[in-house]
């Protein structure tokens, strides 16, 4: 379970998360809102590449921000980018290789480990294929497989279906829905395809404006009125 | 394809390797053996020496592309810090009978605290103000060393006698007294540099090199120190050119602090570019072109001012056209050639009945 209470980021005069208090449950949870909404400034926070003003995070027990960012992925904070950052010039396996060796898991594991993430995301590519000669799906793919190795805990997906075709999204959706159940952690999608939203999160959180204006059963936060009016829209 | 994979599984059974593989390492090793034994037979002294120096410099490129090409660090402090290297085994070769390899790693150890010092502006800059602060460090360790001189076998801890008449020359090797012998030490002690690099490169450090290069924060989000890497990759960098610094020390014999202008690292830069920052041949490669061209064009009269100009246009022409470099360039384009020159060949003139 992730606990977040009172978290405030300020860039400048620009608050992007105003006093967000908020617990994530296991399983996947929905973070969805207008573009500006703070949603990567949390996984930012939460990666440790954006230090909060205020406020605290707690995950399993543990004080999140208190450990180095380098530290928080060997702890089992793992994440993928709105712009895709699989590392071309390696191989499908390096890339996800590299974080089991720097997550500091046995290594023994690490070869059975590699293969299992990368035969759980249904990556169609060979393991060692150079990422710069995959397909953008297939970059996800890759992406999300080095977000499931070994033993993550808390897997933050931004916007991993973005620019990606229905076939493809209807994939992925199967992959994150699975994530919970197959590696233990806890994942918190953040993505505009509502559709996906709704076919991976039990749960889903709204940001608008930094501020948390709605949480709950996805289908009953997609019905809230201040939730249309703020981000999906008011039918003419 | 079938074919291709059946011929090609026992050499990969017995060597572990695929039969391109096979192919590079016993083209490899071969063109080794003819640098190492033919070469210095079939050139004069005066380029014996000078392909000593493509050895040293070669060493400093290749730090420098573990830098620039590897990593993403602009470093253009590379000369300086040779000059380190070279003050230190100098020193170590006067004040000491020690043998020389343990002088070599000795200078390169010492070599890599002060390139670690140099690095540590990497943690915070990058681009173009890391180019610019490694410049100005550089050219604070040139003013130093014109003050204090390189050793020349005085005595104290700086080992200069300004009043000394008859200064000994820098000592060499035993075994590698003469100019032909002290090339091939060079050419060995790069190739354990490079090996050390391709151990680097291979590996878990090389991975994550990669990934700080292509975006630091997918590489902090896998975990990795990039703060650690980075300065692994300056003392790395560092080692290498502190080693080559002592191989140029026993090669030349004498050291002037005016054998390493600050500028000369701009010049190394645009070499290493020009020769291809991300393989290890390109190091090899920015060598020839920042010593051997100069020692042929000074044999042919040709001024070697003319090579400025020179390899500004070779920069320019890398960066628009092959931006990995003449040693990814090269091969490529001449592989290119002969398939053009094989399918004129293989075409039948028109008119003739086949």
């Amino acid at each position: 379970m992730i606990e977040v209470h009172g978290l405030t980021v300020r860039y400048g005069g620009v608050t992007s998360l105003d006093d967000m208090s908020l617990a994530f449950e296991p399983g996947t949870c929905g973070l969805i809102g207008p573009n500006g909404a703070g949603k990567t400034t949390f996984f930012n926070v939460l990666s440790g590449f954006v230090r909060p003003a205020a406020g605290t995070v707690r995950a399993f027990g543990a004080d999140l921000l208190s450990m180095a960012h380098f530290r928080r992925a060997r702890w089992g904070v793992r994440r993928t980018f709105q712009t895709e950052q699989a590392i071309e010039e390696l191989s499908v396996f390096d890339n996800v290789a590299m974080v089991h060796e720097h997550s500091r898991l046995g290594g023994a594991s690490r070869r059975g480990d590699v293969l299992d993430a990368i035969a759980f995301v249904g990556l169609d590519a060979a393991p060692d294929a150079k990422v710069r000669t995959l397909g953008a799906g297939q970059r996800r793919l890759v992406e999300v497989a080095r977000a499931v190795v070994g033993r993550p805990r808390l897997v933050l997906l931004d916007e991993p279906a973005a620019g990606l075709p229905d076939e493809e999204t209807s994939h992925l959706a199967e992959v994150i829905r699975r994530i919970p159940e197959h590696t233990g952690a806890l994942a918190i999608l953040v993505d505009h395809d509502m559709s996906l939203v709704s076919a991976c999160c039990a749960t889903t959180a709204v940001l608008d404006f930094g501020r948390l204006i709605a949480s709950g059963p996805t289908a009953t936060v997609l019905r809230d009125d201040a939730v249309i009016r703020a981000y999906l829209g008011v039918e003419p | 394809m079938r074919a291709t994979l059946e011929r090609a599984s026992p050499a990969r059974a017995v060597t572990g390797l695929s039969r391109p593989q096979l192919i590079k390492t016993a083209v490899t090793a071969l063109l080794l053996l003819f640098v190492l034994f033919g070469l210095p037979q079939l050139m004069s002294l005066y380029y014996v020496d000078t392909m000593t120096q493509v050895a040293v410099y070669s060493m400093v490129a290749l730090a420098l592309g573990v830098l620039v090409g590897r990593v993403g660090l602009v470093s253009l402090g590379q000369v300086a810090v040779l000059a380190i290297g070279a003050w230190v085994a100098a020193r170590l070769l006067f004040a000491t009978t020690q043998p020389y390899p343990l002088i070599l790693l000795e200078a390169g150890l010492v070599t890599m605290v002060a390139g670690v010092v140099i690095g540590l502006p990497a943690l915070r800059l990058r681009g173009l103000y890391l180019a610019l602060i490694t410049l100005m460090l550089a050219g604070g360790i040139t003013v130093v060393l014109a003050t204090v001189n390189f050793p020349n076998g005085g005595h104290g801890f700086l080992g200069y006698n300004g009043s000394q008449v008859h200064i000994p020359p820098i000592r060499r090797p035993s075994i590698a007294a003469g100019d032909p012998a002290y090339f091939r030490f060079a050419v060995v002690v790069a190739i354990v540099m490079f090996a050390l690099v391709l151990a680097h490169v291979k590996t878990k450090p090389g991975r994550a090199w990669a990934a700080i290069r292509q975006s630091e924060p997918a590489a902090l989000a896998a975990g990795i120190n990039t703060t650690l890497y980075k300065l692994w990759a300056f003392a790395l960098a560092s080692f290498i050119t502190g080693v080559a610094g002592g191989v140029l020390a026993g090669g030349v014999h004498y050291l002037y602090s005016i054998g390493f202008p600050t500028q000369d690292s701009i010049t190394l830069l645009a070499v290493v570019l020009m020769g291809g920052a991300y393989s290890l041949w390109g190091a090899v490669v920015a060598a020839l072109l920042y010593q051997f061209l100069p020692a042929l064009l000074n044999n042919w009269g040709v001024s070697a001012d003319w090579l400025i100009i020179l390899f500004g246009l070779g920069v320019l022409q890398v960066l628009t056209t092959a931006p990995a470099g003449l040693a990814d360039q090269v091969p490529r384009d001449l592989a290119r050639l002969g398939r053009l020159l094989g399918k004129k060949i293989r075409r039948p003139a028109p008119g003739s009945t086949a």
